[in-house]
């Protein structure tokens, strides 16, 4: 009944407000539609007061125009209770804009208890969501219709979720943990469903500048249909051991970050390049020089700030709990690939299928992994 | 009651009677140095100068070539965005080859250049510090403000601040933006601890400058000029300088607490030692955001005074526009928490804060409601000043309505690090402050270099900022609902044709900030010479010659009501307007006697 009630209001407020699709991304949450009624309702307000001054200051100036045989006419200087009432006028009808933003944001700061949960770490320039099991993914996949609860941290400098098809933000701040929740009903119109390499999905943007890549701090927000996420995430979680070791390395090295400071072209970012560096000596910092082999590049992810090679900054985060065993081994391959090393086609002590819970490693290091940020 | 022929009575008046013309005494204008030998002596006798005009002539030199540098960077931001690629700023970036991150660098360095300059080197300081300076003591009738060593102390350390801060930023470059947020900017490795350093001075400069103000206001009025009886002008000058004095030190401590903790490491901000970030920027805008009000206040004030004077007609409303600027001002204190309600700030803070927000909107409606209402029934001279008031009507009403939605915590939480806000506030600072100046200069231009510039081509331009103005800005309020972020070097092609439309409005708005600067330029060379009071304004300044003499005025100027023009009357020789002496001998009443009772 009520939800009927609240259809019928969303669709007139829809019709009778045309300007809504000109200022907004189509809503794909269940608070958004708050959201949007304030922003029309406070929009035809500013649109009232816009034209009655405007039209005033044109119809003043078309009438009082100075020419000959025209003067000013001596009127009030003042009227007590012509400026009161311009002054209480406005006073209600801000106030009545204040207590909806106040009733609209209180929803947005409350997630409710059966909220799921997923981690975001945000650093620079990628953002890890980890799901319950320990999975990280470069996106966000949310289930629909189900509240979803984001809990973030950053591991740098502060950043920022945006999703403004969801009408969401929250600051990502280092050293607490902020909240930020939706529900989600709708799938984004360009995602194919496939969860394939260009998949849509709605855009999620980095919104607290946070440096050079700020406006690569890019994410997708991928809505499952009902019933499907849970496959979905099983599937997920188990890609690595179904992968040849060197491709795992490569959608790592895109997905968590590597590409930011590391090119495999052989120009140099941040980092140093990743072609064809295994097995070459290289000097550090410290003026020592080290060989590029599987123990360097294992600390180097670990505690990178130990050897820093020589014209570099000490600038890389740790990834000390945010790979697992097998992504680091995963890494180590790729980088192996490209000084033409040739990596095996399976990891060589799994069956081809992985069985989910088998060893238990994945799940096991996950919740190391979501314990220690 | 005036009319057509008290306007010929008043003109025959004082051709038979030249005795009623309140006289203008001439003198030496204060630009020129007697006794100057070479150039060597004129030069010394600026730099030394205690006359708060030159000071004035200096700053507004020194601000405007601040403003140049600041509208090149934009000029770079807004190329930069022309496509969603970042390509084009490459040659400014600190470091990296990869063309793109190098170009998302030198993106960095060219907003945050922008957005510094512009804040400290040219908002903050313009109005009260140009206009302010020279036309302060002027209203007040005196002959120069009360420290005048001071003043000269603020604009070197306005120089030296500048000369620091640009040095830094074009050596090692900044890319933190304007705001110096935490720990980014503890953690970057470009020059924070030098442009916070020439930030620290600038303030000492900002401080100066309002504790003079204050100062002269209180002390140096003249007799009959009580508290309400001064020009607006004064009452928003005066409740800026109230927020200098007390919220740049809150600045000055934390920056200071920037640097010692990038040099100390004393972890005030830094989680990993036990510090918080958002503590900063708690800090930041207790005083970024009353400085928001020192940017915006001079400008109502000059409109207070400007509109008046083209509608000749009594400003509406006096004593809600004088109080309404002290209340923004108190008010500005209490808001600061507006700027974090996504910054995890507790939901109880941003309630209060969203509370006291929608309060402080309630004093600049009232002003607007006042200046339209001057409007009514008045005589609308459309010069190029008040042409300037009148698009500063349209620009200021959009930002500050657009405000509204900001204030809106659930609407913020969507809006927050948009586009939106970035239009929001320059239909602000620059569709308010800015055009706001630009009103107050070619207003007072004929009083500071004694010259009348080219009326037709200073309205072209009017028009061409107006015009390029909206079409740079407004298609930013839709980029903002739409969800594009702020400090972005590349976006996605849904987004690009808006950002070009942008990008054309600033190609339209430089054109005509360039032809504004040509028509004053122009004026100075080949200028037709200013009359005392070429718009019958009935404020002090008006009754020294122009451009005034090193002393202001000869004799003391007699005290009337700022906004009565009754006695104000278009004598066609000199192409200006000429002062009527009341015949006190046959018992006439002074025009602005008669309104008095109420007023009081």
């Amino acid at each position: 009944m009520i939800e009927n009630l609240l259809n019928s209001a969303n669709s007139l407020t829809a019709t009778a407000l045309p300007l809504a699709g000109f200022w907004f991304r189509e809503a794909a949450s269940e608070n958004a539609g708050d959201v949007d009624f304030l922003f029309n309702a406070i929009l035809w307000i500013c649109v009232f007061f816009f034209v009655l001054i405007v039209a005033m200051m044109v119809v003043f100036t078309a009438r009082y125009y100075a020419r000959p045989g025209h003067s000013a006419e001596h009127t009030a200087h003042h009227n007590n209770a012509l400026e009161a009432t311009w002054s209480i006028i406005p006073l209600f009808i801000v106030m009545w804009i204040f207590g909806a933003g106040y009733w609209g944001y209180m929803n947005l700061r409350t997630p409710p208890d059966s909220a799921y949960e997923v981690q975001v770490i945000g650093k620079k320039w990628n953002w890890s969501f980890v799901y319950p099991n320990g999975y990280i993914d470069a996106n966000l996949h949310v289930p629909i219709d189900e509240p979803v609860k984001l809990v973030m941290t950053s591991d740098d400098v502060i950043h920022s979720v945006f999703i403004p098809a969801f009408r969401v933000k929250m600051d990502v701040v280092p050293g607490r943990y902020s909240k930020v929740w939706f529900t989600a009903n709708k799938m984004a119109p360009t995602d194919d469903g496939s969860g394939g390499e260009d998949m849509g999905g709605f855009d999620l943007f980095c919104t607290e500048y946070c440096g050079q890549q700020h406006s690569s701090m890019l994410a997708k927000v991928i809505v499952h249909e009902s019933g499907t996420f849970q496959d979905w995430l099983v599937e997920a979680s188990n890609w690595i051991d179904k992968t040849p070791p060197a491709v795992a390395g490569e959608r790592l090295y895109k997905e968590r970050g590597c590409a930011a400071c590391h090119s495999i072209d052989g120009s140099t970012k941040a980092g140093p390049t990743w072609k064809g560096i295994y097995g070459t000596e290289e000097p550090l910092v410290s003026g020592e020089s080290v060989t590029v082999d599987e123990n360097y590049i294992r600390e180097s992810i670990l505690n990178p700030n130990a050897k820093v090679r020589a014209g570099f900054k000490p600038v890389m985060p740790s990834y000390q709990g945010q790979l697992k065993e097998r992504e680091i081994d995963a890494i180590i391959w790729y980088i192996k690939s490209l000084s033409g090393e040739q990596a095996p086609d399976a990891w060589p002590d799994l069956p081809a299928e992985g069985e989910e819970g088998g060893e238990g490693e994945a799940p096991t290091d996950g919740e190391a992994a979501a314990t220690d940020v | 009651m005036i009319s057509q022929s008290r306007e010929h009575t008043l003109l025959e008046t004082i051709h038979n009677d030249p005795s009623r013309r309140v006289p203008v005494p001439q003198g030496p204008s204060y630009l020129t140095t007697p006794g100057a030998e070479s150039i060597w002596d004129v030069v010394k006798s600026w730099a030394f100068t205690l006359d708060h005009k030159r000071i004035g002539v200096m700053y507004l030199v020194g601000i405007m070539t601040a403003f140049l540098l600041g509208g090149i960077m934009a000029g770079f931001v807004r190329m930069e965005l022309w496509d969603g690629q970042p390509n084009l700023l490459g040659f400014l970036a600190n470091d990296g080859e990869d063309p793109v991150t190098r170009a998302q660098d030198g993106y960095n360095q060219a907003f945050t250049l922008h957005g510094a300059i512009m804040t400290f080197l040219f908002i903050i300081p313009s109005i009260p510090g140009a206009l302010g300076n020279i036309f302060l003591p002027m209203m007040l009738g005196a002959k120069d403000v009360a420290f005048p060593r001071m003043n000269l102390c603020s604009f070197y350390l306005w120089c030296f601040g500048a000369l620091f801060f640009v040095g830094a930023l074009f050596t090692t470059g900044l890319d933190t933006g304007w705001t110096f947020y935490t720990p980014y900017s503890t953690s970057t490795n470009t020059a924070v601890i030098a442009a916070t350093m020439g930030v620290f001075i600038l303030g000492f400069s900002s401080i100066f400058t309002g504790l003079n103000f204050v100062v002269t206001v209180n002390t140096m009025r003249p007799k009959g000029m009580t508290w309400f009886k001064m020009p607006l002008f004064l009452w928003g000058i005066y409740s800026t300088a109230i927020i200098q004095i007390l919220a740049t030190p809150v600045l000055a401590i934390t920056l200071l607490l920037l640097i010692a903790e990038r040099t100390l490491g004393i972890g005030v901000f830094d989680p990993s030692r036990g510090g918080d970030p958002v503590l900063y920027q708690h800090f930041f805008w207790f005083y970024s955001h009353p400085a928001v009000y020192i940017m915006i206040l001079p400008g109502m004030a000059i409109i207070s005074e400007v509109i008046p004077v083209f509608c000749r007609k009594h400003i509406f409303g006096y004593m809600f526009i004088a109080y309404s600027s002290v209340a923004i001002a108190l008010l500005g204190f209490l808001v600061w928490g507006h700027h974090m309600f996504t910054s995890t700030e507790s939901p109880m803070a941003a309630v209060i804060f969203s509370a006291l927000t929608f309060s402080v909107s309630i004093p600049s409606a009232i002003k607007v409601f006042n200046w339209t209402a001057t409007m009514y029934k008045g005589s609308i001279v459309l010069k190029t000043p008040m042409l300037y008031a009148l698009s500063f009507l349209f620009l200021f009403t959009i930002g500050g309505l657009t405000g509204l939605f900001l204030g809106a915590l659930s609407v913020d939480v969507h809006l927050h690090d948009t586009y939106f806000v970035v239009a929001h506030f320059h239909y602000v600072m620059m569709g308010g402050t800015l055009i706001a100046f630009l009103a107050g200069l070619h207003y007072w231009w004929p009083k500071m270099f004694g010259k009348m510039y080219n009326e037709f081509f200073a309205s072209i331009a009017c028009l061409l900022v107006f015009v390029g103005f909206n079409l740079t800005f407004f298609p930013q309020f839709i980029l903002g609902t739409q969800g594009m972020p702020r400090r972005y070097a590349g976006y996605e092609p849904e987004f690009q044709s808006l950002h070009q439309m942008s990008t054309t409005g600033f190609v339209v708005l430089g054109c005509g900030l360039f032809l504004c600067l040509g028509v004053l330029i122009h004026s100075l060379l080949a200028g037709k010479k200013a009359p005392a009071n070429p718009w019958g304004s009935g404020t002090l300044e008006w009754k020294a010659c122009s451009p005034p003499t090193h002393h202001n005025f000869e004799t003391t100027p007699w005290v009337g009501d700022p906004y009565v023009y009754d006695d104000f009357v278009y004598d066609p020789e000199i192409e200006g307007y000429v002062e009527v002496l009341p015949d006190l001998a046959r018992g006439e009443v002074p025009a602005g006697a008669e309104s008095e009772p109420s007023e009081a």
